[in-house]
């Protein structure tokens, strides 16, 4: 049991693919150990889905290797499908069965053995709370527990690696609530990788991020090392009597000065340089009043619109 | 695995009401078709009587009402087969069989075979109607079951062509459209392509026109002739377009 917290369930290196002649995704590294939970963020466009896509043996890539649990994708894609669950953007509901005759469709084309499945439905069927709807044909349900039905089609098999497309996308605050903790029980047990445009559903699930943009990974760390993204770079500065910001600007070392509402000013460095020093000295000779100065913690919004924004301007 | 997918695509077909209007159809076609010559066949008997030889009522009344179904099958198939990789598409659900750790191969048999289940289903219905004589009378069991096989062998050519077209787009009706396109013809070109070129002298040609032609191979069937060439150009056809359906598929998770 010990070795499996550090088994690699998910590898992808260099994974590329072009529609025609405009490239999607170029050249995205992946790695994923049992029990962890990525969070896969991106503007519209940027490729997630398409890296999904390829991840689950649905769309072919230009270039690149996958392997799942050490199985090849490409050269063994039946053994390696079979290790995976995937919940597409789009749920692929059939609308005229019943969930419990979905499920269990699912779990047949997974190749669940018959003296298992019944069982395996049942604790898929109970685990996404759809024990009640059993029943019911999929066609009337709502859109989260068609969520749900969908989910409970990806976990059915007991997959070691469960890959969900926005699952949230289109449920009422209670229901993300519902999947949010969902999802966090499937970490305990699976690898999960999770594409979400909702930041704080990152922050509270999962336990790494990689934000994808323009089809190449701009940002993969944990969600600790998140917070330290500008923690060495910037400190928040509360004076009683502010002055100007371009008086702190004038401090060596000091790149940028913002107000952050109130009297508070987040004060970001130039590289390699540590002025902190300098600005409480400063403060104290012009009696500004400093009550508070704390590193920057980021948060995830900071640095998505960060990475995101800059390379737009950028060619 | 395979039997896994054409049992859902047999419940999908009976859970729409397409599967029942059509049966529905079929039946009243037929049945009108085959009472008719039935009675037909009551009014000329004292005269066949008097024939040396006399043909019989298989020949007579149930020849021809496999012959009809092989009509209807003709404008069916495209409407039972459109919706079973169309429609998938356009759900978006086909990604549910393409994860599981299946083949393309699996795949478009299952659904194949699903298919045909269902068309069996309508030739076995449809021999009801012969075996009712039987309670009047006798029937040539050889040529009951030539005419038997040999329906269902181009139910299966139409159902491999019509699944084929049914990869071709992903709007139902459009594949329904080009499905009936091909079949027709098949059934126009096969009629006179196989004799014409075989009568110039080029036999290769006239064997692929002959592949092609699935209604031409049933003729023998309809004569109570087991023609194994016949049923060699059947099964070429329908493994040809399937093989074209598993590689169209494949094609579209290449390219996207």
């Amino acid at each position: 049991m010990t070795d499996q917290s550090t088994e690699i369930t998910v590898s992808a290196q260099g994974l590329s693919r072009k529609f025609g002649g405009h490239t999607a995704v170029s050249g995205v590294n992946l790695e994923l150990k049992r029990g962890e939970i990525l969070g896969f963020l991106g503007p519209n466009g940027a490729g997630k889905t398409t890296t999904m896509q390829m991840l689950t043996g649905n769309l072919a890539a230009s270039s690149g290797a996958i392997s799942i649990c050490g199985i090849d994708l490409f050269e063994r894609p039946t053994a390696a499908k079979a290790r995976i669950g995937y919940l597409p953007e789009h749920p692929p509901l059939y609308r005229e069965l019943t969930v419990r005759e979905y499920v269990d469709l699912a779990a047949r084309l997974h190749r669940v053995a018959k003296s298992a499945r019944s069982a395996a439905i049942n604790d898929a069927l109970a685990r996404c709370g759809l024990s009640d709807v059993a029943q019911k044909l999929i066609g009337t349900l709502s859109k989260g527990y068609q969520q749900r039905v969908g989910i409970a089609q990806a976990v059915v098999h007991q997959p070691d690696v469960v890959i969900l497309d926005e699952p949230t996308i289109g449920l009422d605050p209670n229901q993300i609530r519902e999947i949010r903790t969902l999802i966090s029980e499937l970490g305990a047990n699976y690898s999960v990788i999770l594409s979400t445009h909702i930041l704080p559903e990152v922050e509270s699930v999962c336990d790494r991020v990689q934000i994808l943009h323009h089809g190449s990974t701009v940002f993969s760390d944990t969600i600790a090392g998140l917070k330290q993204f500008h923690g060495g770079r910037m400190v928040l500065v509360g004076l009683k009597r502010p002055p100007a910001a371009s008086d702190i600007a004038t401090i060596s070392g000091v790149a940028r000065v913002e107000p952050a509402g109130g009297n508070l000013f987040r004060v970001s460095f130039t590289d390699n340089a540590d002025p902190t020093e300098n600005l409480v000295r400063r403060a104290v000779e012009k009696s500004w009043g400093l009550y508070q100065l704390s590193p920057a913690q980021s948060s995830l919004e900071d640095v998505f619109v960060q990475l995101t924004r800059k390379e737009e301007t950028s060619p | 695995m395979i039997f896994t997918i054409a049992g859902k695509e047999l419940k999908a077909l009976f859970a729409s009401p397409l599967a029942w209007v059509v049966l529905t159809f079929m039946q009243i076609i037929l049945a009108f078709g085959f009472l008719k010559r039935l009675d037909d066949f009551m009014q000329i008997q004292p005269q066949l009587i008097q024939v040396p030889n006399p043909p019989g009522i298989t020949e007579l009344v149930v020849a021809p009402v496999y012959a009809t179904t092989a009509v209807v099958l003709l404008f069916a198939v495209p409407l039972l087969a459109m919706r079973l990789i169309a429609e998938e598409r356009r759900n978006q659900t086909m990604v549910l069989l393409i994860s599981a750790p299946l083949s393309m191969t699996e795949i478009v048999a299952g659904k194949f075979v699903g298919l045909l289940a269902f068309l069996l289903l309508v030739v076995g219905i449809t021999t009801l109607m012969p075996l009712s004589l039987l309670l009047g009378g006798r029937l040539d069991f050889g040529l009951l079951a030539s005419l038997i096989i040999g329906v269902a062998l181009l139910a299966a050519c139409f159902a491999a062509v019509a699944l084929y077209a049914s990869c071709l787009t992903a709007q139902p009706f459009v594949a329904a459209m080009i499905a009936f396109g091909l079949l027709l013809g098949m059934l126009l070109a096969g009629e006179t392509a196989a004799d014409g070129l075989r009568g110039r002298g080029w036999p290769v040609p006239a064997a692929l026109a002959q592949v092609l032609s699935p209604l031409k191979n049933f003729e023998p069937f309809a004569k109570g002739v087991l023609d194994s060439y016949s049923v060699a150009c059947m099964l070429l056809l329908i493994a040809t377009f399937l093989i074209l359906t598993i590689r169209r598929l494949d094609a579209v998770r290449l390219r996207g």
